[in-house]
This record gives structure tokens, C-alpha cells and sequence, in this order.
């Protein structure tokens, strides 16, 4: 065994963003203290855009298998990738001012996001149950650690041990169902998995208690209803710097990791399958969408709006058709695009001492800060589904992929209970745009020009965006045809 | 020889007892941290007597991962554990209740 046949050289932009974060991790002991936290900080932007033109350049239409069968290069990973880099690098440039301000502007706060987007990296370009674990456990480890890096704050030091517990019970759930697997087809090997699975009696009590223990831990991971416990109350008590970075790209990664586990390997029993996510995904919707209405929490209504974004990126993935994978794709990298812009508007409007988490501090936002109401604007019309947003391009995909596959009345209850949703999108626009300031909150807010730009193009993209909608859909739709091919 | 049913037995009942322990435990969180540990090693349990008796080292290979995946969930635990403790004095499991709605 030697290099060559390892082919390692697919996996570069992995060993260039593990090496680089290790790197950043050395420098921030040597570099005077002054200097220290803004270097990393720009190396570690440096180095996510620097991995996702990597990926680019290393792009091939084929899959290559590496590693001895651990590694998958394919167009799927490709795009997957670069949409994970190019988020995280956004929701870094929002940080910068809040964590300042709370004083967990530190070198290791970025070193632990890029491991962290090292982890998402390994799962999305996973071809074995090992790695794919060895990526998930990567990357649920450095954001136990980023939420209670800020360790002054009681709130969100529970929230850490709250989202540790659940997140270390989930994994052991998934390593059961992965050793079930195992005995039964004898292989970690997500291709063999799948071509061995074709061969054996598919009304095995074993292999139906895999499929449970897989698709409950997934379902743990994605916080969907009923395992959704822990998603607000993580939401709320971590920084909100975190919560944003949490929010956002690892919904990629759990995209990746649900196409490879359960389309790749587990894709024989999707009849098997198929039935608890569409009850999974109607109760998250729902119970997502009303109990978010009951919210005055912005932070904590955020988390019940991602409960039931979750549940609508399901349905994609339930009707068991390509083109609802690729409607599915598509939907999660706008939602992560979108849910990083939404607690970046939180991030830049809290200062030093005010979180700015409460519905009730966006009134009469307009008159303080018109740039930041209105980019609040688009994203909530984005965000519930309304033309002319990305939001909306990526809805009708996924209703429209229900409709192929025959599943017309989950498509009809997916619309209604968008609709109940609407509502609290909608609530958020009319208090900023229709109500007066609050007694004493009146002040206009100033913003970074940085963190500025970065949330007006993150923004603005959702609808400038449009034109190319189109050619947006075609690559999604690509990918996913190449995919296990 | 003794058969797989009893290995995987002995692992399913080690593997319930983590998840009884976490979810009735209301007192303390090293036992929440121990029952974690526990579902592991039921986990390990399997993939060892399914590599035995499949005669395939590759579920061994996957325990070693486990344990050192393992170790460094048990070292940032126990890190959260220690910082909690500071800023409440207290790691009752019951007490950990300021978020909610």
C-alpha cells in the first residue's frame, strides 16, 4: 500500500484545512497578545475561502473512491463543500464584533470552527460507516466546545451540557444501528452495505431495528419533532456568534449524511424508511410552525422556525426520487444561507450588554436602523416561502417533487401548515416596520461595515439570485444524478 | 463456543441501562456522563462479537475509534462539567432548568 493508491491527493482540501487549523492553533500560542486574535482570525477566513476554491479546482464530474474505500470525491461532495466553506466563512464575518463585545474574540473560538468544518467536510465525503462517524463526532465536538466557550454566561453553559448529553445519546444510537448493519451485511462499506442488502430478506427484525436506530439518530441530529427537545433551548443559551454557525452549515452536512447513510447505503429499504420520515416531517412542520407563534423569544422562535424547515427538507428526501433529492439540496443550502443572514441581523444589532434576543427589541427597527429592517424584510418573506425570494424557488421544488411521487396529500398538508408559518414571519416585519421603539430602545444602531456588506450580499443574494434560479436547480440536479453512480 | 445471540443480548441490556440511566437520572450528571460511557461500550460489545463471528477485522478496527472518539467526548464532558459547576455551583440535573418555553 502506498500513497499513490490511497489517492490522497483527493482529499487535499481536508488536509489543507485540518493542517491550516492546527496551524492557527500554534500560532495563537506564539503571536504577541495584541495582535494575536485578529490574525487568526483573518488566517482562519483566509483559509475557508482558500479550501473552497480548492474543492473547486479539484472538481471532476466522476466519483473516485480513496482511501481504501473511507473517501468519496464526487460532484455531489464538490458542491456540498463549497457551499459549506462559503457559509461559514459569512457567518465568521458576522462574529466578529459580538464575540468582541463578550470578550470571546479568541484565537481557538476559530480553530474550533474550522475542525468543526473539517468534521462536515469528512461526512460529506463519506464512503464507510467509519468516517462518517469519525466526521459527525468531529464536528458535534467542536460546537459542544464553541457554545460553552463563552463560559461567564450560566445560560450558555447549560445549553453546552444540554446539547452534549442529547448529542452523545444520539451518536450512540447511531453507532447501534451502524453495528446492526455491520452484522448483518458484514461490511462497513457504505456501496457493499447497499449491494448486500439487495440480496437478503428485507422483513428481518434486525435489519428493521437498524433502520429505527439509524433514522432515530439522524432524526436527533436534524432536531425534528419528536427528538426536537433540545433545539430551542440550545438555540437560546448559546452565544448567538454560535448559534448562528450551528444554525446554518452543519444543516448541510446532516444533508450529506442522510444521502449517504440512508439514500447510499439504506437505499433498498426505502419503503422501510420512508414511512417515519413523512411522520417525522409532518409533525416537525407543524408542531414547529405553531409553536414558534407562541414565541418572544427571537432566538428560541428561530429554533422552532428550523425545526420546521427540517421537516420540509424531509420531504424532499421521502419521496425517494431523484428530483427530490435534488429539491431537498437545493433547499437546504438556501435555508443555511438564509438562517445564517437571520442571526446575523441578530448579531449585528446586539451590543455590549443587550443580546437584542427579544421579539419586542425589533420594534420600530425601521426608525432606527431603515439598511437593517429592510434586509430583515427580505429574509423573513424568504424565509416563509414568499415570491420573488430564493425561499420560495426552493418550496415549490420540494412540494413539487411530493407531487411526483404521488404523495399528493402530504404535499396539501406541507402547504397548509406553511401557511400557519407565514404568520410569524410575517409578525416579525410588521413590528419593525409598524410599531414604535420601545421607551428607551429608540437609539438608531450602528453596524460594522463589515459585517455590513457581508449581510447585505448574503441577503440580497436571495433575490438577486432569480435570474440564475434556474442554473442553480440544473446543478442540483446534476449532482444528484451522478450521485452513487 | 459461546453463541452471538448472548453477546448481543448482553449488549442490548448494557445499552438499555445507559439510556434508563439518562433519562431517570435526575440527580447527578457524572452518572449521566457514566451511562453515556456505558451506551458506548454496549456498542463496542456488538461490533466485537460481529467481527468474531464473522471473521472480518474490520468492526474491531471501528472499536478502536470508538474508545479514542470516546476518551475525547468524556475529556470535553467532564470540561462542561467543570465550568458549569463554576458558575452554578451545583451539577443537579434538576437544577438545570433556566431554559424553557
Amino acid at each position: 500500500m502506498n500513497l499513490v493508491s490511497l489517492k490522497t491527493a483527493m482529499a487535499l482540501p481536508e488536509i489543507f484545512l485540518a493542517a491550516m487549523a492546527s496551524l492557527i492553533l500554534i500560532l495563537g500560542l506564539f503571536l504577541k497578545e495584541s495582535s494575536r486574535d485578529k490574525a487568526c482570525y483573518w488566517l482562519s477566513l483566509f483559509t475557508l475561502v482558500a479550501t473552497a476554491l480548492l474543492v473547486l479546482n479539484g472538481f471532476s464530474s466522476n466519483s473516485v473512491i480513496a482511501f481504501n474505500g473511507l473517501f468519496i470525491s464526487d460532484p455531489m461532495g464538490a458542491l456540498l463543500k463549497i457551499a459549506v466553506c462559503l457559509i461559514s466563512t459569512t457567518v465568521f464575518t458576522y462574529t466578529r464584533q459580538y464575540n468582541q463585545d463578550r470578550d470571546i474574540f479568541k484565537s481557538e473560538y476559530y480553530v474550533l470552527g474550522l475542525f468543526s468544518v473539517t468534521g462536515m467536510m469528512v461526512m460529506i465525503s463519506a464512503s464507510h460507516l467509519l468516517s462518517l462517524y469519525l466526521g459527525l463526532e468531529l464536528m458535534s465536538l467542536c460546537l459542544y466546545a464553541m457554545i460553552a466557550f463563552y463560559r461567564d454566561d450560566k445560560l450558555a453553559v447549560e445549553s453546552a451540557m444540554k446539547y452534549f448529553v442529547l448529542g452523545a445519546l444520539a451518536s450512540s444510537i447511531l453507532l447501534y444501528g451502524m453495528s446492526l448493519i455491520y452484522g448483518l451485511t458484514g461490511s462497513l462499506e457504505l456501496s457493499v452495505i447497499s449491494s448486500t442488502l439487495s440480496t437478503i430478506d428485507q422483513g428481518n427484525l434486525a435489519l428493521a431495528l437498524a433502520v429505527v436506530f439509524v433514522v432515530v439518530s439522524l432524526a436527533f441530529k436534524l432536531g425534528v419533532v419528536p427528538f426536537h427537545m433540545w433545539v430551542p433551548d440550545v438555540y437560546q443559551g448559546a452565544p448567538t456568534s454560535t448559534t448562528a454557525f450551528m444554525g446554518s452549515v452543519p444543516k448541510i452536512a446532516a444533508f450529506a449524511i442522510i444521502m449517504r447513510l440512508l439514500v447510499g447505503g439504506l437505499g433498498e429499504l426505502h419503503d422501510m424508511w420512508q414511512q417515519m420520515l413523512i411522520i417525522l416531517a409532518i409533525l416537525s412542520v407543524g408542531i414547529g410552525n405553531i409553536i414558534a407563534i407562541a414565541q418572544d423569544n427571537l432566538k428560541r422562535m428561530l429554533a422552532y422556525s428550523t425545526i420546521s424547515h427540517m421537516g420540509f427538507f424531509l420531504f424532499g428526501i421521502l419521496s425517494g426520487a431523484e428530483t427530490g433529492y435534488s429539491a431537498s439540496l437545493l433547499y437546504v443550502i438556501v435555508y443555511a444561507a438564509m438562517s445564517a443572514a437571520s442571526f446575523g441581523v441578530i448579531l449585528c444589532l446586539a451590543s455590549e450588554g443587550n443580546e437584542f434576543d427579544k421579539l419586542s427589541d425589533l420594534a420600530g427597527l425601521s426608525k432606527r436602523n431603515p439598511g437593517l429592517a429592510f434586509l430583515l424584510l427580505v429574509l423573513m418573506l424568504s424565509m416563509s416561502g414568499i415570491p420573488p425570494t430564493a425561499g420560495f424557488f426552493a418550496k415549490l421544488s420540494v412540494i413539487q417533487a411530493l407531487v411526483d411521487a404521488q404523495l399528493l396529500w402530504v404535499a396539501v398538508t406541507a402547504v397548509i401548515l406553511a401557511v400557519i408559518g407565514a404568520f410569524y414571519y410575517l409578525r416579525i416585519i410588521k413590528l419593525a416596520y409598524f410599531d414604535d421603539p420601545v421607551e428607551g430602545h429608540s437609539a438608531p444602531v450602528t453596524v460594522r461595515t463589515d459585517s455590513k456588506a457581508a449581510l447585505t450580499v448574503n441577503v440580497l443574494l436571495m433575490v438577486a439570485i432569480l435570474p440564475w434560479i434556474g442554473s442553480l436547480i440544473d446543478i442540483c440536479n446534476d449532482v444528484i444524478s451522478n450521485f452513487g453512480s | 463456543m459461546i453463541p452471538l445471540s448472548q453477546y448481543l443480548i448482553l449488549a442490548a441490556l448494557i445499552f438499555a441501562i445507559g439510556v434508563v440511566g439518562i433519562f431517570l437520572n435526575r440527580k447527578n450528571l457524572i452518572i449521566l456522563l457514566m451511562s453515556i460511557e456505558l451506551l458506548l461500550l454496549a456498542v463496542n460489545i456488538n461490533f466485537v462479537a460481529f467481527s468474531h463471528y464473522l471473521s472480518d477485522t474490520a468492526g474491531q478496527i471501528f472499536v478502536f475509534f470508538i474508545l479514542t472518539v470516546a476518551a475525547a467526548e468524556a475529556a470535553i464532558g467532564l470540561a462542561i462539567l467543570i465550568v458549569l459547576f463554576r458558575s452554578r455551583s451545583t451539577i443537579n440535573v434538576e437544577e438545570l432548568d433556566s431554559l424553557k418555553g
